[in-house]
């Protein structure tokens, strides 16, 4: 009974390998490419290998191996002979593709519990638990979508996207080219420099503290479908037009966070500046700049994000032929949903790369702040 | 029974006739005559000094002790043109207090640390001789110097976040000393600390004293310290703040830690408690 309780998911794999041996062939009679006796013996071979295996006190290491090996190894024969067959899946198709699921699901779980020892080990954990859980993510999706035989246009498999993806590489480099390099680069360092230089004017000149800054907070609450059309009136439709959109959007975050931040310095330490005979700039750049940084990249943060948003959503509104928003509204009339997906993960991975960067960053320079002492 | 030595000291100290213009005697780093301050607050004005009398001469270590609201921290803050006072005349080395500050004529430590969380101790003392526009070398030369001298070698590449409570109040003192004001100002810079780690401080402020003959203001809650470091103890009263007492101290100038045993030591923190009670009483 011990035996069994040590792991739940374990027991549950099994008895879905049972029923799905019972409900054989996984696919339908008429699938124009059935699964072979062999292989679908050696994918019911493997999960229970591996649910088996998850009962034996072998050592974690050794276990999370083989369930690794097992899991996916099933999982990619299962998606391997789905394609082709789509929509001809049955019940057993799905319960084994849920048992390398549920085995897939202990080996995380497993590698979560594991007490790393050194710090390249600790490095490795933290990238492959969420790599595995993303993996899982795309296997299911890949299965529901092509065995259950989902439209195409509803929601394209993985595969497909990713055959997109590599068979348009140079669409995809020019809208890149276009939306990233040229618009969102320019429209974000501009809009985050003017916001800066505008807060640290409005510290030192009282009466754009006054008047400036209330101003600031009407323009932050401009909404961006308003203002992308009329950006493309007065900047033309190339991408200067997109990064107007995106310098409007980042401003305001820039201006109110670094204004924020100028204030954030404590009385003693300006005090202590002050009986030095500290002047203005000096005080500036040695005591409430540095203060300031945490707010400074909360800011970048924000931005890095919202200019992604802001150039792509200006290029529904009239752009040359190339852009990543132009392609997304293009290709969703002509029912390219694959050609929509590919942008979106292109998209997701750039913008994923920029915060990823500006929080490193983040990272080196504000290394003292108590939120990240640790670490 | 030096009770009595004190007393005609302060006789002395009271009589001690002002000069008719501000530049008083040349050994005078501080001089403060009928100062006020007052607050306007919502609630009206508060007074928080009112008719304070001072001399502060050059070598002299000065406690200003008092309960909470006395007016020694704004005092001291008078002193540092952190504060501008409303009434009366202040010099600070015959100049007005903006002027000093301007010449850079005191080192003041805070109650806090307030050393930058982003700089190295090594670079928080050298923060004033940056602001300052000490050279390279100069910077790198002092600040060795002055750490050595609050026992701080070998941690200069630290960060303060690092080191103790008692490790960064030092830091604190070593940037204080590191540009080599004669005036230190001090607001409770041991109050947050525990009674063994202030004790040993205590001792080692004293030799720093000693050693750099600096004019040292000391503002303080506790009375075995301010008998302990000074040779002069100003007791305050609150409501408005104001000098009820300034007690010449008798003790030596060397001052290990066991004479706060002696009857000396003790008569004089007997005076300088009748001192706080006679304020309280008057204010009631």
């Amino acid at each position: 009974m011990t035996l069994l309780l040590r792991s739940g998911q374990g027991v549950l794999t099994l008895l879905l390998c049972l029923v799905a041996l019972v409900r054989l062939p996984l696919l339908a009679p008429d699938a124009p490419f059935p699964f072979g006796m062999e292989t679908t013996a050696l994918i019911l071979l493997l999960i229970a290998i591996g649910a088996l295996v998850s009962f034996l006190p072998i050592g974690r290491l050794a276990r999370v191996s083989v369930l690794l090996v097992t899991a996916h190894l099933a999982a990619w024969l299962l998606i391997g002979g789905i394609s082709g067959n789509e929509g001809q899946a049955r019940l057993s198709y799905f319960l084994l593709i849920a048992a390398s699921w549920l085995l897939g699901w202990r080996c995380i779980s497993e590698l979560a519990e594991i007490k790393p020892s050194s710090r390249q080990f600790t490095m490795a954990l933290r990238l492959l638990i969420p790599a595995i859980f993303g993996a899982w993510i795309l296997i299911l999706w890949e299965a529901i979508t092509r065995g259950a035989g989902i439209p195409f246009i509803l929601l394209p498999p993985p595969s497909a996207i990713w055959d997109r993806i590599t068979g348009s590489l140079p669409i995809l480099a020019a809208d890149v080219r276009q939306t990233i390099l040229k618009a969102v680069l320019f429209g974000y360092l501009v809009g985050c420099a003017a916001g800066f230089i505008v807060a640290i004017l409005a510290d030192r000149v009282a009466f754009l503290r006054r008047g400036l800054l209330p101003i600031g907070n009407l323009m932050s609450a401009l909404p961006i479908i308003g203002v992308a059309p009329i950006m493309v009136m007065w900047f033309g439709f190339d991408w200067q037009s997109k990064a107007a959109v995106v310098i409007v959007m980042t401003f305001f975050p820039m201006l109110v966070n670094t204004v924020a931040g100028l204030g954030a310095s404590g009385s003693i330490e300006r005090d202590l500046m002050r009986s030095y005979a500290s002047g203005y700039w000096q005080t500036l750049c040695k005591l409430r700049l540095p203060a300031a940084m945490p707010f400074i990249f909360n800011a970048l943060k924000i931005n890095s994000t919202l200019a992604l948003i802001g150039a792509i959503v200006a290029e529904f509104f009239g752009t040359p032929i190339v852009g990543m928003g132009f392609r997304i509204s293009t290709e969703i009339g002509r029912m390219n949903v694959d050609m929509v997906w590919a942008e979106i993960a292109v998209a997701a991975l750039i913008g994923s790369v920029f915060y990823g960067v500006v929080a490193l960053a983040e990272r080196a320079t504000t290394f003292w702040h108590p939120s990240n002492r640790g670490g | 029974m030096p009770d009595h030595i004190t007393r005609t000291n302060l006789r002395t100290h009271r009589t001690h006739g002002w000069p008719h213009r501000m530049t008083a005697s040349p050994a005078s780093v501080v001089s403060a005559r009928k100062l006020g301050l007052t607050f306007q607050t919502n609630d009206g004005p508060v007074h928080a000094l009112s008719d304070v009398d001072l001399e502060v001469e050059k070598g002299d270590f000065v406690s200003f002790i008092g309960p909470s609201g006395c007016g020694k921290t704004t005092f001291l803050r008078v002193i540092a043109d952190l504060e501008k006072n409303t009434g009366g005349e202040i010099s600070v080395n015959g100049m007005t207090p903006e002027e000093a500050r301007k010449a850079r004529a005191y080192g003041y430590v805070f109650q806090a640390p307030a050393l930058y969380p982003w700089r190295t101790i090594e670079n928080n003392v050298a923060l004033p001789l940056e602001i300052m526009e000490y050279s390279k070398a100069e910077q790198k030369q002092r600040v060795q110097r002055t750490l050595d001298l609050v026992n701080l070698a070998g941690f200069g590449n630290k960060y303060p976040w690092q080191l103790s409570g008692g490790m960064q109040q030092r830091a604190s003192i070593a940037r204080a000393l590191a540009f080599d004001a004669d005036l230190l100002l001090m607001d409770e810079p041991f109050g947050a600390l525990d009674e063994i780690v202030r004790d040993h401080l205590n001792a080692q402020l004293l030799k720093l004293w000693a050693t750099t003959e600096k004019t040292i203001c000391f503002v303080t809650h506790s009375i075995p310290e301010a008998v302990y470091l000074s040779t002069k103890i100003v007791v305050m009263s609150p409501r408005p703040g104001r000098v009820t007492d300034v007690i010449e101290s008798t003790l030596p100038r060397e001052r290990p830690l066991d004479i706060r045993e002696t009857p000396e030591f003790l008569a004089i923190a007997h005076r300088v408690r009748e001192g706080l009670r006679a304020g309280h009483s008057y204010e009631e």
